[in-house]
């Protein structure tokens, strides 16, 4: 859902509208843009307190099971982790760079940093996937078929400290994992969405330096989406690696 | 029919400037949005109504024996749901609010208009969600979901009613979402903050809320469905979950919607009253921000929710105190109001007494609320029926009279036409009785132990069970004749004219029923929001 | 709202200092800071963030109502986690008799 829909309507160019993509509830382009930024700002507060609830769980647990999550964060892969967060900070970057082209009228160069932002948020997800299943593989997906414990592969418990834990505990740390990154997926998923409808309207020539407001307001939501893995990143993957 | 009544239907207003259903469906005028929530909130009314009819059924007689126990879970379940999700919740702000917050701005409609009618649409589709689910058998959780029964052993259909609450909320976020960028960016010029009318400052206060603590419920309630149907134990205890940590994060959200769903009445009853005593708010500043102080304080206190659950005794000292704090905003509205009518010039139309009623049974809810935060009588009284009567005081006392008394203040504003006075008072203290028979008794009921949530109860208990019942059956009647008079009205009222009552605002300056752009120029603002010292008398007279 | 329009440079400049500081919390990851891995895993967190909300999104350029909403933002998830964590931190802190 975007606040940005109801702009679409009118685009630059509209030959009928004798405003543009002015709407008529407005006295201004500048309120109408002022307006929805302030409309997108709202929206991400409630984006806050809605990964909130997941941050407060996951704090929660921590502290109190905080062998557990350790062990059990230690069988993720850090420096794919690391990578996937370089991956993200340079979509950032393109989408930055797509707002500033849309701004200064730049029509090809918005194109193209839109198109890499999509690439990288794509690339994003792939990896994801693979780690994903990389956990389906080992068992630690929470539910009947959850196993800590790899009996099968000694020297990874070994490694791991594998008996040491209750695997309840870690089994919360994955269920966590699962909801907290499976969420981040799916905003990121809604992002490769809005930003594919950018790229169309940015083909057809909507965006000028008089309106690009939809290129910023879905660039604050990409940029949102960002800082959600800047948080899970550490808090997933970095508990306890000084073993 | 008088020419008169020809005139406001041929004179083109925002109901007749376009027809054909597609034109309602797919209205993006704020003011059709509004009637559109009339009608699908007071469907959902009925429905609620329907649940709390065999509640209160059952509890004529001491046994178990108008239906087996899971089924009353349901009933009282499905009554909680619907009442508080798909009634209270959008009731004034998505019906009044939508409406007024716009005219009230001196704007020609709210920021997204789209996204306005996005709401209304989430809203049915969060409705089709329950009602799939009540048709499918209900649900027996309680309308509280607590885990770790609603995530892994109830055997209802748990997650089709949560999916509904979940979209249902979403309506609610773009709602307020809506009213705070309107009230933020779309003031008329000259409109300053503290020339805002008094139903501006209570719609944004609920707008914040709406904005800050639904996304929270919106997350629990998809922990409780990964659990449940991916079996990701977020709250179980058997992967060392806390159960205790669900009720945190639902009342961390379900305490301030009880602020969502009483502030904007707040705002109602501070617009009657003035109105109906010739005189402006007694200390306007104080009722503003106390409406912003209840949104805020409301954030603080929602463990008084959970004082015997397994809080820490620490932490429920705290919220004790805070929940102590935050009474004290409403209670300075409540003064505020009675200070307005003193040596005011008071007249006894339909809304003012509804704002009346409101104000008296308000407060004893509220009271009984500081009954609640205390620690030591928490314990004897948390979940039992001295809870129900409190929150029903509040809700239907104070929440639903509001809304009643707004309705039938605008009313000629959003129809252009005037209802049958005599009924509209009938009602009105109809209402109040048949509410006070319904649920003062409940007061006594749990102060004396009966639980709540139990479809049985010793023999002792039956005779304030049965006053209760009779009770609910006038209250029945009283909602009832609304339904009838108001859309009477519609065919064979009198024409309301521009400003019946005459009362201050930008939208009484506007005609009744509004143009489609509300003001035919946007308006500015040189004037202080109330001057009941200086508006005309009222130019209706009932017949 | 601003019509400014932020330097390409300070793009840059900006995504560096957020690589560099991945790259930083992960190699601080594996050294043993004792009790202090969180809070600085979480202080290099929260610097990456006021990075990217303050450039990326504009917010140092952005008006008074545009600082409001964000820091009301955090302020209210701050009294999600804090009154809650006030609940758990003090559960064997003072017992029921």
């Amino acid at each position: 859902m975007s606040q940005s829909d109801n702009l679409a309507t009118m685009p630059a160019h509209a030959a009928a509208g004798n405003h543009g993509p002015l709407q008529h509830h407005f006295e201004s382009l500048e309120q109408q843009r002022d307006a929805s930024s302030v409309g997108m700002w709202v929206f991400l507060t409630t984006e806050i307190m809605f990964f909130g609830g997941l941050f407060l769980g996951y704090l929660v647990y921590r502290l109190s099971h905080f062998a557990a999550f350790a062990a059990a964060s230690s069988t993720l892969n850090m420096d794919i982790g690391a990578g996937n967060t370089i991956v993200l900070i340079c979509s950032s970057l393109t989408m930055a760079l797509s707002v500033h082209a849309a701004a200064v009228g730049k029509r090809k160069t918005l194109l193209w940093m839109l198109g890499l932002t999509m690439f990288l948020g794509l690339v994003f997800l792939g990896v994801k996937g693979y780690e994903w299943h990389e956990k389906y593989v080992e068992h630690h997906i929470p539910g009947p078929n959850f196993v800590w414990h790899e009996e099968n592969n000694p020297a990874l418990a070994a490694e791991r400290h594998a008996a040491d834990v209750n695997p309840g505990e870690t089994e919360l740390f994955f269920s966590f994992y699962f909801a907290m990154t499976g969420m981040h997926a799916f905003h990121m998923v809604i992002g490769e969405g809005l930003l594919a409808w950018l790229f169309f309207k940015a083909w057809k020539g909507a965006f000028t330096p008089a309106y690009n407001t939809p290129v910023e307001n879905i660039g604050l939501y990409w940029h949102f989406v960002d800082i959600v893995w800047i948080f899970l990143f550490p808090l997933l993957y970095l508990i306890d690696r000084h073993h | 029919m008088s020419t008169a009544a020809q005139a406001v239907e041929t004179r083109p207003n925002y109901l007749n400037a376009t027809y054909g259903i597609k034109s309602w469906l797919l209205t993006t005028d704020h003011k059709r949005i509004a009637i559109l929530y009339l009608i699908s909130i007071t469907f959902f009314f009925f429905i609620g109504g329907f649940f709390a009819t065999m509640i209160r059924l059952e509890l004529l007689t001491p046994a178990g024996d108008l239906m087996l126990a899971d089924t009353y879970n349901k009933m009282f379940t499905e009554h909680g749901i619907i009442m508080v999700f798909f009634f209270l919740i959008p009731s004034i702000p998505a019906t009044l609010g939508n409406f007024l917050v716009p005219m009230m701005v001196g704007a020609r409609d709210l920021a997204f208009p789209k996204i306005n009618l996005l709401s209304w649409y989430l809203y049915l589709l969060g409705g089709a969600f329950e009602l799939y689910a009540i048709a499918r058998g209900g649900v027996d959780t309680g309308w509280t979901f607590y885990v770790p029964f609603s995530s892994t052993y109830a055997h209802s259909h748990v997650v089709a009613a949560a999916l509904g609450i979940f979209i249902a909320g979403f309506s609610s976020i773009l709602t307020g979402l809506n009213f705070v960028v309107t009230i933020h960016r779309m003031r008329a010029p000259g409109q300053t903050w503290m020339r805002l009318p008094l139903f501006l400052w209570s719609n944004y206060a609920t707008a914040i809320i709406q904005i800050l603590g639904t996304p929270v419920l919106a997350i629990t309630i998809v922990c409780v469905a990964l659990e449940r149907v991916l079996h990701l134990g977020i709250f179980d205890p058997k992967l060392g979950g806390d159960p205790v940590l669900f009720q945190h994060m639902f009342w961390f959200y379900s305490h301030p919607a009880v602020y969502i769903m009483i502030l904007p009445g707040m705002g109602v009853v501070s617009e009657i009253i003035p109105c109906f005593s010739r005189k402006n708010p007694f200390g306007y500043v104080f009722i503003a921000l106390s409406s912003v102080a209840i949104a805020v304080f409301g954030f603080l206190v929602w463990g008084h929710h959970m004082f015997v659950a397994g809080e820490s005794l620490y932490a429920a000292m705290m919220f004790s105190i805070l929940s102590f704090l935050v009474a004290i905003p409403s209670a300075v509205k409540v003064f505020n109001w009675t200070a307005t009518m003193y040596k005011g010039s008071v007249t006894m139309r339909t809304p003012m007494v509804y704002a009346l009623g409101f104000i008296g049974l308000f407060t004893m809810g509220g009271l009984t609320g500081l009954f609640l935060a205390t620690l030591g009588m928490d314990v004897h009284v948390h979940d039992t029926y001295f809870v129900i009567a409190h929150f029903h005081y509040i809700m239907v006392g104070g929440a639903v009279m509001a809304y009643m008394g707004g309705l039938h203040f605008w009313w000629p504003k959003i129809t252009g036409k005037m209802y049958n006075e005599l009924m509209g008072k009938l009602a009105a203290v109809i209402i109040f009785l048949g509410f006070n028979l319904t649920f003062f008794p409940q007061f006594v009921l749990g102060y004396l132990g009966m639980p709540r949530r139990y479809y049985q109860y010793p023999p002792e208990f039956q005779v304030l069970n049965v006053l209760s019942s009779a009770g609910a059956s006038i209250l029945a009647v009283g909602y009832l004749l609304p339904l009838i008079y108001l859309l009477w009205s519609l065919k064979y009222g009198k024409d309301a004219g521009p400003n019946p009552w005459g009362a201050t605002g930008l939208e009484w300056t506007t005609q009744s029923p509004p143009i489609t752009q509300n003001f035919e120029e946007t308006p500015i603002v040189t004037e202080e929001p109330y001057n009941y010292g200086r508006m005309p008398e009222a130019t209706y007279v009932a017949e | 709202m601003s019509e400014h329009i932020v330097p390409r440079r300070i793009y840059v400049l900006v995504w560096v200092a957020l690589l560099l500081l991945t790259l930083l919390t992960t190699f601080a990851a594996t050294v043993d800071l004792g009790v202090l891995n969180g809070p600085v895993a979480l202080t290099i967190a929260c610097l990456k963030m006021t990075l990217v909300i303050l450039f990326f999104m504009h917010v140092k350029y952005s008006t008074r109502l545009t600082w409001i909403i964000v820091l009301a933002a955090f302020f209210w998830l701050g009294i999600l986690l804090t009154l809650t964590m006030n609940d758990y931190l003090t559960r064997h802190f003072l017992n029921y008799p």
